[in-house]
């Protein structure tokens, strides 16, 4: 099988060539921006909120296990089941139980990240479950057999048009060009699928450790039909959502909805603290939370880049990403794409395995700059080189660094390999960018920078004598 | 082992590891992060008529009908214009609720919802006429829970959703909201609460936006009381 490593180079190089890819993209994410900027302008003080933020969420993880305990048993009190996962496989086995408890027929999900992360669908359904993705973007990609493009818009790479062939030959729907009869056909098909299901799973955008509840941030109203209808509630969520006080969604709410989506405040903000409560009309006769660390403390124990931990999955990093912007969501083979992926990934499932997304960025700070919880993001990208190589560097790179080191501290050394290499360049020109060309590697897909005609240390001579 | 104490433990052993000094931990005080949230966030204005204007603006641009009523006669004849305006054949509203007066003159189907309704029957009616705990200036949101909104589904599943709102019912911004949660509810808070803002949307396709993707298609919201001349409208 091929690494992560070479499938990446791959993909991107296939998809940097799709320039109707590209401007698609691009084109989508430029409204988002125009939104966005807008929004955050609406802020009395966007800069001292996102400090705030960051302040709230370093508060929650460096409290992580006090926090955690107060969420399990405010939950408790009210009657939900708490169920702890150290990883992908026990919290599927927990929910392919309960599934099987329940004796369940069908199964409606809302969008949920962390799903994606432990494959819960492809586990359910080889047990023989039908499941069903409500969000329109997740249902989409589901009948196409894709994971998500990107964490907020999932099936933001296709067209109208792929879409009405999709639901024509899955749905039996007419073709149309219009986004609104679209919507409606998936609309239909959905209600049926809500009030038949007999186990709604959602996730949670936080969690609140003071009143144990979980919060939902979405626009279709989707979470609430799922979450609300079915007998069983299944909340699928990372440790890390945690937020330590309700009055903190105040500022978490508003800032998610500007980062994410370019909204004020996105259509549905729900709580929900518990299955139906004893004087309630409806709801959930049994609500289960699945707390998973499926290597998030693993993370934590990294001071260094626990603040990727503050994520609250807006995806603002991926939208101004250039990387992003230009080799798609697909492209990272990854639950979570673009800088946020790059940086977590490698703590999640492995550094070596997948320490190449931290080499494909210009480092150009954009991510950090966008981020609205303050994240390191583009820090952590050359943290991961780092660690990579100090972890298990190609016996290639460190003879390269050792001979480098050599030289550069040797200064008639390096004057007369720098004079020497000056020699050589006209003979480098005859073959530039060709296979032949010693540095193909560099020339390949980059200008070569020609010599100074002088070097600083000849100018410096010539100033000092 | 069993796994919530092999992950609290994780948790406590990573922690101890302690902060790197690194400048992204804000252990190294953030200095302007300081100061009350409310500073922050969209500024509101301090009146009760600019407030008024605000949520009447943000529903314009979020496209949820404001409707404003002098009192509960006034609110009364709206409901049975807006019922002849858009076909209406079937209502549902929340057992025992207030809301029934309201609805003297509509003279059509009407499902007060109790713990008997069957959710087949809720998403075939015309529209969902609930309360609300607070309306929300700043962000034109509807903050409505279990208790005041008739349950779970009555206020998502049918097509179109009525919130009726006191004048008094009109909080500035978003922490006045869970001011109001913590002072009305904590700590049995009920199982479900939710801010609406504006008719469910999305832009899934293309990113255009398309009104009623799984959640109501309109949103009104109806406010009783609280002409702006009228200071008594206003107790609090």
């Amino acid at each position: 099988m091929p690494s992560a490593a070479s499938n990446f180079n791959t993909d991107a190089t296939r998809m940097v060539a799709d320039l109707g890819h590209r401007q698609m993209v691009q084109q989508s994410l430029s409204g988002y921006q125009k939104a966005r900027s807008s929004n955050a302008n609406r802020f009395q003080d966007w800069e001292s909120a996102r400090s705030r933020a960051a302040v709230i969420k370093d508060e929650a993880i460096r409290h992580l296990d006090r926090y955690l305990e107060q969420f399990e048993e405010k939950l408790v009190a009210r009657g939900a089941k708490v169920f702890w996962a150290n990883d992908a496989t026990e919290a599927r086995a927990y929910i392919l139980d309960l599934a099987r408890a329940k004796q369940a027929r069908a199964i409606v999900k809302s969008k949920t990240m962390v799903s994606e992360e432990i494959h819960l669908n492809e586990a359910l359904e080889k047990a023989g479950f039908q499941v069903v993705e409500s969000d329109l973007g997740e249902f989409i990609v589901q009948l196409r057999h894709e994971p998500p493009y990107h964490i907020v818009f999932p099936a933001m790479h296709l067209t109208r048009g792929q879409i009405s062939d999709l639901f024509q030959q899955k749905l039996g729907a007419e073709a149309t060009s219009d986004p609104e009869a679209l919507t409606m056909t998936a609309r239909k098909a959905l209600r049926q699928a809500y009030l038949a299901a007999d186990i709604g799973i959602t996730g949670a955008n936080f969690a609140v450790a003071e009143t144990g509840m979980i919060s939902i941030t979405e626009n279709e109203g989707n979470a609430r039909l799922t979450s609300g209808l079915p007998k069983t509630h299944v909340v699928l969520l990372g440790i890390e959502k945690i937020l330590p006080r309700l009055a903190d969604l105040s500022l978490f709410l508003p800032m998610l909805a500007t980062a994410g989506t370019g909204q004020q405040l996105t259509c549905y903000n729900s709580l929900v603290g518990g299955p139906r409560g004893a004087e309630e009309i409806d709801g959930p006769e049994e609500m289960h939370v699945i707390l998973l660390d499926n290597g998030r403390t693993r993370l934590l124990a990294d001071a260094e880049q626990r603040d990727a931990l503050r994520c609250i999955r807006c995806g603002a990093c991926l939208n101004v990403c250039p990387i992003f912007r230009n080799v798609g969501g697909h492209a990272y083979g990854t639950t979570y794409q673009g800088p946020i992926g790059s940086v977590i990934t490698p703590h999640l499932r492995g550094l070596q395995s997948w320490q190449h997304l931290s080499q494909a960025s210009s480092l150009c700070g954009a991510c950090t700059e966008t981020c609205p919880v303050k994240i390191d993001l583009h820090h952590h990208l050359l943290q991961n080189r780092r660690n990579a190589v100090a972890e298990k560097g190609s016996p290639f790179q460190q003879l390269g660094f050792k001979a480098f080191a050599f030289v550069v501290n040797r200064p008639r050394l390096f004057a007369f390999a720098i004079r020497t290499m000056k020699c050589l360049s006209p003979l480098q020109r005859l073959f530039n960018a060709t296979p032949a060309d010693p540095v193909w590697y560099w020339t390949k897909t980059r200008e070569l920078p020609s010599f100074a005609r002088k070097s600083f240390r000849d100018l410096w001579k010539q100033r000092t004598s | 082992m069993n796994a919530r104490d092999s992950i609290l433990a994780r948790v406590r052993e990573a922690l101890r590891g302690g902060s790197s000094g690194h400048p992204s931990e804000s252990e190294t005080p953030l200095a302007d992060g300081s100061g009350e949230v409310r500073q922050f966030l969209p500024k509101v204005p301090s009146d009760f008529a600019g407030q008024v204007a605000l949520f009447a603006e943000r529903s314009e641009s979020l496209k949820t009908e404001f409707l404003s009523c002098a009192d509960e006669a006034a609110a009364s004849e709206q409901l049975k214009r807006l019922s002849d305006r858009e076909g209406w054949e079937s209502i549902a509203f929340p057992v025992d609720s207030e809301i029934r007066a309201l609805l003297a003159n509509v003279s059509i189907a009407k499902l007060e919802v109790s713990r008997s309704t069957v959710k087949t029957d809720l998403e075939k009616v015309s529209a969902g006429i609930t309360g609300c705990d607070a309306l929300i200036a700043q962000t034109g949101s509807v903050l409505l829970t279990a208790t005041s909104g008739g349950g779970r589904a009555l206020s998502v599943l049918p097509v179109h959703h009525v919130v009726i709102a006191a004048a008094s019912q009109l909080v500035p911004d978003l922490p006045a909201a869970f001011e109001l949660l913590e002072r009305k509810y904590a700590p049995n808070f009920p199982s479900f609460m939710t801010f609406i803002t504006g008719p469910s949307r999305t832009g899934d396709i293309e990113r255009v936006l398309v009104l009623g993707a799984h959640g109501p298609r309109k949103l009104t919201v109806m406010m009783v009381g609280g002409q702006a001349d009228s200071p008594e409208a206003r107790p609090q």
